[in-house]
């Protein structure tokens, strides 16, 4: 806040210093561009026809079809294989929701406990954690696969929501933020006043910490929705698959990109419903992201600062 | 992990050496697909720590508000089409046919999809597709990162004579540094791990990208393709995870990430 308003402004503008203004503003402008034109021809897509999306009468490519060419496109989408993008959809959503309470329910006490109390391997606990951590979990798909076929849930929902329960970035997250805002004062007091040990967590440590509880559920379940990898291995089954996963089925039967596939007209998918299932994937965290911005811009600032 | 070096050693339950890992290396789609990668991890991370810098940069020297915070929100937006979906949006992106920037596709001499994803082209164009999913996030913490530096620091420079490029050079990038390195660290293991990106292009280029292009790719084909082969592809995760770790601590003892100030 005062950084910016305390700035003070400088003497003379010289040409130099306008240059630099004027290239400021050039990158800028270059790089929303960049970032911004594939989502609004994204938007646009599922409104065209295949022809409109060509171009094939001089449409401009970002023009806007037609409301009647959206519901049609929507209605071919949902009859693709009886409405399995439906299945698919509920699957990311059963998957990434129950994954997303189990890691809060596990993450917030981990950290609290590592971040206010003092135990033997306290500290060979927290390094393991952070070196977790850095291992993408490509690299552990391997051992997780031979572990959950070793315990029989390989194909069932729990083979994909164990392993998104694993989040440890959470819990280094939660140890951060109690460590850096808590204060053992105020833990104390409450031990003084007669409250547990669980009293003290639940009505006085859980509270204080709802923006990290936000920010844990927040990455967790946008990671969650997002991977890709892991559903790919763990669900064979094409009832099983979360939407992501599906989409990838989808390019298959899109004739454009794989013809081989595209033999009998039932069972393709067009560019423009491509484009369309494309946006109906990504549509929650989209949402998400959208009502979150100010929080999330904020949320990774604070982050940042205490990292 | 651990379960995963024990496979790596061994061949039916019996110890074996380094055979797994002979076997993997003299695979024929070994070394290329160590190529790939190492070639998409240069690329990618070049282009994300200087544009990353250069970007946060300029938003944080940009004194007018609301376009600072415009621009960090459009940056950042893209961030919500990580996996298969941005990919599948760049799909159509890079098809000439269908393609809003086909002028400018034409411009650089691609005509064709197929043309596009040729192999020599993938590294760069993984790195556009993974620079508009993850630039965002990156540009917001460093610019997090810039608002911890003390204005007193800022005015003195200025008062000393430095322009804005001499402050970002001399003060701003140096105390960055941790945070470039941590970038870098965590772009890293992630780039390392390429899946998804080739593995929807070659559901999509009929072939033209070879189903092995990434090493995990290759893990996963000697996993679960005829070979069945899951010490061979242990080695593989294991070869990764340690080139990842290895080249990490590059980054975590150059860029101090552990030193004390």
């Amino acid at each position: 806040m005062t950084a910016t308003s305390l700035r003070v402004v400088p003497a003379a503008p010289g040409p130099a210093r306008w240059l630099g203004r004027v290239l400021a503003i050039v990158v800028l402008a270059f790089f929303s561009i960049f970032f911004v034109i594939p989502l609004v021809w994204l938007l646009l897509a599922p409104t065209k026809s295949t022809g409109q999306l060509d171009g094939l009468h001089g449409e401009v490519p970002f023009s806007f079809g037609s409301f009647d060419q959206l519901a049609q496109n929507f209605t071919q989408l949902v009859g693709f294989e009886d409405g399995i993008i439906w299945t698919w959809l509920g699957n990311s959503v059963f998957y990434s929701g129950v994954a997303l309470v189990i890691t809060i329910l596990v993450t917030i006490p981990a950290g609290y406990a590592l971040a206010m109390t003092n135990f033997r391997l306290r500290r060979a606990l927290l390094i393991t954690t952070l070196m977790v951590m850095l291992i993408p979990n490509t690299a552990l798909a391997l051992p997780i696969f031979l572990e959950l076929s070793a315990i029989h849930v390989f194909g069932s929902p729990l083979a994909v929501i164990l392993p998104f329960s694993f989040f440890p970035f959470g819990v280094y997250l939660a140890y951060i933020y109690f460590s850096t805002t808590m204060s053992h004062d105020l833990l104390d007091a409450a031990r003084i006043d007669g409250a547990g040990e669980l009293r003290v967590f639940t009505r006085i440590a859980m509270p204080l910490a709802t923006p990290v509880i936000a920010l844990v559920g927040f990455f967790s379940f946008v990671g969650n929705w997002n991977n890709y990898f892991l559903p790919f291995i763990l669900e064979p089954g094409a009832q099983q698959i979360p939407v992501q996963v599906g989409l990838a089925q989808l390019i298959s039967s899109t004739p454009e990109f794989n013809p081989t596939n595209g033999a009998s007209l039932a069972l393709t998918v067009s560019l423009p419903e491509l484009a369309f299932a494309t946006l109906i994937s990504v549509a929650p965290v989209l949402i998400i992201f959208l009502f979150s911005q100010r929080f999330l811009v904020t949320g990774l600032t604070a982050g940042a600062t205490k990292g | 992990m651990l379960y995963a070096l024990y496979l790596s050693f061994t061949a039916n339950g019996s110890f074996a050496g380094l055979d797994n890992f002979i076997r993997v290396f003299n695979d024929f789609r070994f070394l290329p697909a160590v190529e790939h990668v190492a070639l998409f991890v240069v690329v990618w991370l070049v282009t994300l720590i200087v544009l990353v810098t250069l970007l946060a940069l300029v938003v944080h020297g940009v004194r007018t508000r609301w376009l600072s915070a415009t621009s960090r929100f459009l940056f950042y937006i893209p961030g919500a089409l990580a996996g298969s979906a941005s990919v599948m949006l760049w799909l159509f992106l890079l098809t000439p046919s269908v393609s809003p920037v086909a002028g400018l596709l034409d411009l650089l001499g691609l005509k064709s999809f197929t043309q596009i994803v040729s192999v020599e082209n993938l590294p760069v164009v993984f790195t556009v597709v993974a620079f508009w999913t993850g630039a965002g996030g990156w540009i917001i913490i460093m610019y997090g990162a810039l608002n911890t530096i003390s204005t007193d620091i800022m005015e003195a420079a200025r008062i000393d004579g430095a322009g804005p490029l001499k402050t970002a050079w001399y003060i701003q990038i140096p105390l960055m540094r941790k945070w470039i390195a941590y970038m870098a660290v965590v772009s890293l293991a992630g780039g390392t791990q390429l899946f998804v990106e080739p593995k929807i292009l070659n559901l999509a280029s009929r072939g033209v990208v070879p189903e092995a292009y990434s090493l995990n790719q290759l893990a996963y084909q000697i996993a679960f393709g005829p070979q069945a082969d899951f010490n061979g592809s242990a080695a593989i995760s294991i070869v990764l995870l340690v080139v990842a770790l290895g080249l990490s601590a590059f980054f975590i003892f150059r860029g101090g990430l552990f030193d004390r100030d």
